[in-house]
């Protein structure tokens, strides 16, 4: 058997789905497909600032920036961004047009655990760029109940 | 009437680009967390977000629960011309509620 | 990780210098123990979610309440003029009584006394909104407790309360934030407790509250029981923690995690 295919398929094996109601690298996968298809995603053009280490979970502040002209020809026209071991991988959807003259969206979010976040942004070509941050949760999200 | 915080600039030029901060009260209940009686409290977030400057869309936000309660967002939009810059905010239990900024360009 | 890395220099390259500045007094604020975005956080009005708790609480000033039809403006005007400094001098002892009340208190007692309205329930949003607005207006004052002699019993209850072992893990407040302030607890670093920012928002809250609240989640925190809503206790040891910050710069509406 050709040992590339033997070994992707091991690390098939490594993302089999087990009965877990949160998301995992395997469900933040299955989301980014569903934005992405099968396009080509590249690493490149694409900022997510985020604290590396975080005191609190609750609110964690999160900016997304892209490199962009933002003209009728070419500009970005959607940022997304998702997460790993949340309840579930969505964390936004933006919609740009070239009236929105930069690409850059601020905002705070909720992290149940230290995880790896993915923004993807689609441009106006159809093309697809990423950028992702590991990042340090210290105390949790989603877990304490109101004191 | 839904308390908001929103910061737009009084004035600007043709042409300019401008970043909108707004801020707006409300619990995002996530829908994951147990209250005191054990039981999960209902989920109750704001879903959608956007704002229009004379009437054309120029930013939108489609939210989760992963967005943190009182919710802020900043963005940003080109100053075409004078005229209300419209934001709205729509969620679950019916929440609607919808806050305009007059800004003058020259 | 080079992010990680970067924010350590940062914060203690901005730890040493502010220490420095500071000339020998070693007491820091809560805000400096936080990381850069929380800073920012707090320092943006435009972002700083207490500031929507101070947005609401402008307009309850100007509302007229209660059998008396009277507003907090009726009386006290502009708050930019007249509550300038109010907060950073409570707990205080009113008027015309024997104990000493935190600021909430004080704003019941104009309720009660001078509107003819309910008092307003405590950890209430309108009592935050007004308790948010009203010590805003003395952000970047220093702490100035009143000297009355009448309080010192009162500061010496909560000096006994900070320095007593409680609880089923057997701590007092002065075990974490005294002996080991700086240091690490579970991830994250022991403040040394000065109620520089009340009323926060507070991120584990997702909301803003009193100093109280905040000493209920203490207390709770070391097993103790929490002292019933409107317990003496809450006062006295308010009283002695400003004493103790005396000096420091309130920076109310703060935000802490």
């Amino acid at each position: 058997m050709d040992r590339r295919r033997f070994l992707a398929g091991t690390a098939v094996l490594a993302f089999l789905p087990f009965d877990r109601a949160a998301a995992t690298p395997d469900s933040m996968a299955e989301a980014i497909r569903k934005v992405v298809g099968d396009a080509v995603v590249r690493e490149e053009r694409v900022k997510l600032d985020m604290p590396p280490l975080i005191e609190n979970g609750n609110t964690v502040p999160l900016t997304v920036s892209v490199e962009s002209p933002m003209t009728d020809g070419d500009y970005v026209k959607a940022i997304h961004v998702f997460n790993e071991k949340n309840p579930q991988p969505n964390v936004l959807s933006a919609r740009l047009s070239p009236r929105t003259g930069k690409a850059m969206v601020g905002t705070r979010i909720k992290l149940g655990d230290s995880q790896k976040i993915v923004a993807i942004a689609e441009t106006s070509d159809g093309r697809f760029w990423s950028a992702s941050a590991d990042v340090i949760v210290t105390l949790a999200a989603c877990l304490e109940e109101a004191t | 009437m839904a308390n908001i915080l929103v910061n737009v600039p009084k004035t600007a030029k043709r042409g300019d680009v401008i970043e909108i901060k707004a801020l707006i009260m409300h619990p995002m209940e996530t829908g994951f967390r147990p209250g005191p009686n054990g039981q999960i409290i209902p989920r109750n977030i704001i879903e959608h977000f956007t704002a229009t400057w004379n009437d054309s869309e120029v930013f939108a936000l489609e939210m989760s629960p992963a967005i943190s309660a009182n919710p802020f967002v900043s963005f940003f939009a080109v100053a075409t011309e004078s005229g209300t810059i419209r934001l709205r905010w729509t969620g679950d239990q019916g929440f609607a509620v919808e806050e305009q900024v007059a800004i003058a360009v020259e | 990780m080079t992010g990680l890395r970067f924010g350590i220099v940062l914060a203690t390259v901005f730890a040493a210098s502010f220490a420095f500045a500071q000339g020998g007094d070693k007491r820091r604020s809560g805000y400096q123990d936080m990381g850069g975005a929380l800073q920012q956080m707090q320092d943006d009005d435009t972002a700083n979610p207490g500031m929507l708790f101070v947005q609401q609480g402008a307009k309850l000033w100007e509302q007229r309440i209660g059998a008396a039809d009277k507003s907090c403006a009726d009386c006290h005007a502009a708050a930019g003029a007249s509550m300038k400094g109010v907060a950073t001098r409570y707990p205080a002892i009113p008027s015309g009584a024997d104990m000493p009340v935190d600021l909430e208190g004080r704003i019941n007692l104009c309720r009660v006394d001078h509107q003819k309205a309910a008092p307003l329930p405590p950890e209430s949003q309108d009592m935050l909104a007004l308790l948010a607005f009203v010590s805003r207006q003395s952000r970047g004052l220093p702490i100035a407790p009143s000297d009355d002699p009448r309080l010192a019993p009162y500061r010496e209850q909560g000096r006994e309360i900070y320095a007593r072992r409680q609880g089923q893990l057997n701590l007092s407040c002065a075990i974490c934030h005294d002996d080991n302030a700086g240091k690490k607890l579970a991830g994250v670093t022991i403040p040394q407790a000065h109620p520089t920012g009340y009323p926060i928002y507070r991120l584990e809250w997702q909301g803003l509250g009193s100093l109280r609240r905040r000493l209920r989640n203490c207390l709770v925190g070391i097993r103790a029981e929490p002292y019933p809503a409107g317990a003496s206790e809450y006062v006295a040891l308010e009283l002695y923690l400003v004493n103790r910050a005396k000096g420091m710069i309130l920076e109310s509406p703060g935000v802490r995690p």
